[in-house]
């Protein structure tokens, strides 16, 4: 394989300030990779030669001026950009036929520091509409197929980004979690995933699905190259009021560091056993062997209330949800859609436009989340569900009391068949059950890959406190240099294929 | 078995201003009961001395400077605007009368 599209964005980064590759060979190997695998993989919705190629040549022309100073480190390693993620430019679709086509006037903030940093946008990538789902199969553009097993789901709603990292079409990408969706796609993948303490990086641009959960984050095929983009996009962001104002901390130095020894890693009783694979946990079994080899202390954890996470998440969402996509009403922007007869008052066009712009599991759970808020229902219900989420963040603070961070496996399963869940929408929301307590409580969480079930990939989900990003850069970094010791490589080496040349 | 059967449904989707063929209405509500039955445990376990949380940081009220910022020109508004006229956004009748 071409070492320009095999190569890590941290190693792109040094060939590039050594100069013996330029930004525009690097953005090119990716494009033409991206032309002769993408028609299988189907991780991008939109690609953005022209101004990739344009921002690449600008970063070569600053450094055979002499500028090369001026250049961030990353200016001229290429980026593609999760559809729900808005930018100049390019289209915007959240993976909707209500947006198709969509040109948003502003940047996200997220994409005003990629421009910044001058990284070249490849294009958007595919995910599940309106990041509504955990298979990307939910995509009004088609699904994106996992570059394992092109039969089988690359996970969701970010499946495109985690597809096209995993894929080789681009060393990094940005992902949007709202209850795993960075995360489980980085594990069926194999590449590394990344949720940011909520507020830890900016939301400003990134269509909201269920505000209280979303957080924008980093997607990559190793542990150090997602703290490189984590620390180009986090910070503070005036323009979003529950963007944390707190110092970032040095996240690419933890994950240089990768030492866990004395480090205290609490295994979550509750994340493991029943309705876990077999694979799965076997090889969440050995990562902790070789963590404790490493110096780490392992101990067990309890988080009683994890159990109501599910059910929590599943009415906080779609409530909010609910409320974020009624904005979607064929008058500002998108889509509108005229009834075929009767009288054309606003009221019906917003029903015509909404039934055609919005997909099954979209208006589920709005549905869901109108059904959850209404008069009578809101204490039992989403009242509820907030007090369980008090109890879901009790029973972090207990954990981390005992340990430094936590760990469990990422996805219950493997990545599953193409189809094989679509029609079970509560099949579906169970691949989240790992991750989506992060999210209730806002503390930050990362999935590395940690080897093979059935040819298969597993992921480790490390999780940290709130604003303790660091420790994940740090425990992550040190599994991802264990396990790639026992394989003698990393472990996306072992993928099949894809395009037909080596 | 929930709350939730065909009217309800209907009802919901009137709110939520999304309109449903009859054979929608019948799938999503035997899905929706489903899904409900699944998660109304939420209800039974915390108790009135457990505090609600809406937002997972706790912040207080966040307010920028009072000074002029950059905003979107009329034209950049409207850009993805289904229908325009003399600088705003151009709906059909509010009320169906007449």
């Amino acid at each position: 394989m071409n070492e320009l599209i095999s190569s890590s964005a941290a190693d792109l980064a040094a060939k590039l300030a050594a100069k013996e590759v330029s930004a525009v060979e690097v953005t090119q190997a990716h494009l033409d990779r991206i032309a002769e695998v993408d028609g299988e993989v189907n991780a991008f919705l939109h690609v953005n030669t022209e101004e990739a190629l344009a921002v690449a040549a600008e970063v070569d022309a600053l450094r055979a001026g002499g500028l090369a100073g001026e250049l961030h480190a990353l200016a001229g390693v290429p980026i593609a950009i999760k559809d729900l993620i808005v930018t100049i430019g390019q289209p915007t679709t959240a993976g909707s036929k209500m947006l198709e086509g969509w040109m948003s006037p502003y940047d996200a903030t997220v994409i005003s520091r990629i421009r910044e940093a001058r990284m070249p946008m490849l294009g958007k990538t595919n995910l599940d509409e309106f990041a509504m789902g955990s298979s990307t199969e939910h995509s009004a553009y088609g699904p994106t197929r996992n570059p394992w097993d092109l039969d089988r789901i690359p996970g969701g709603s970010g499946g495109g980004s985690a597809a096209a990292v995993a894929a080789y079409e681009a060393p990094l990408a940005l992902g949007t979690d709202t209850g795993g969706s960075i995360r489980q796609p980085a594990a069926v993948t194999g590449s590394v995933g990344v949720k940011p303490t909520y507020g830890g990086v900016s939301r400003y641009g990134a269509i909201a699905m269920a505000s209280s959960l979303d957080q924008i984050g980093p997607v990559s095929r190793t542990v150090l190259d997602s703290a490189l983009l984590h620390e180009v996009i986090g910070g503070h962001d005036p323009a979003d009021s529950t963007s944390l104002t707190d110092p970032l901390g040095a996240l690419a130095e933890a994950a240089r560091s990768a030492d866990v020894a004395g480090l205290r890693i609490g295994v979550v009783r509750e994340l493991q056993g029943e309705g876990y694979d077999a694979g799965v946990q076997q090889r969440f079994d050995e990562s902790l062997q070789l963590l404790r080899g490493a110096g780490a202390e392992i101990v067990e954890v309890s988080c009683p209330n994890f159990r109501y996470a599910l059910g929590a998440y599943y009415l906080i969402m779609p409530s909010e949800a609910s409320s974020n996509l009624a904005k979607f009403d064929g008058v500002r922007y998108g889509l509108r859609v005229l009834p075929e007869d009767g009288p054309m008052t606003i009221e019906r066009v917003m029903g015509a436009t909404r039934a055609a712009g919005f997909g099954d599991e979209v208006k589920r759970r709005i549905i869901l989340g109108t059904y959850a808020l209404s008069a009578g229902y809101y204490d039992a219900y989403y009242g509820s569900a907030q007090k369980v989420r008090t109890l879901v963040q009790r029973d972090f603070e207990a954990a981390f009391a005992q340990a430094d961070v936590l760990v469990s496996p990422t996805a219950p399963t493997t990545a599953f068949r193409l189809g094989e869940k679509l029609d079970d929408p509560l099949a579906m929301y169970l691949n989240d059950v790992a991750t989506i307590p992060a999210n209730l409580a806002g503390v930050p969480g990362i999935s590395v890959p940690g080897g093979l079930a059935d040819g298969l990939p597993v992921g480790i989900q490390f999780l940290a406190p709130a604003r303790e990003d660091v420790r994940l850069y740090r425990a992550g970094a040190a599994l991802e240099a264990l396990l790639e010791e026992k394989w003698g490589g990393p472990l996306l080496a072992q993928a099949p294929v894809l395009g037909g040349v080596k | 078995m929930s709350e939730i059967n065909r009217e309800a449904v209907a009802h919901l989707a009137r709110l939520a201003h999304i309109e449903m063929t009859a054979e929608e209405l019948d799938k999503m509500a035997g899905e929706l009961d489903v899904i409900v039955d699944s998660i109304k445990t939420v209800s039974e376990v915390a108790g009135d001395d457990v505090p609600a949380t809406s937002h997972p940081i706790p912040l207080a009220n966040v307010f920028r400077e009072d000074v002029p910022g950059a905003t979107l020109t009329n034209e950049q508004a409207l850009s993805g605007a289904p229908d325009a006229e003399d600088g705003r956004f151009k709906v059909p009748a509010i009320l169906d009368e007449e």
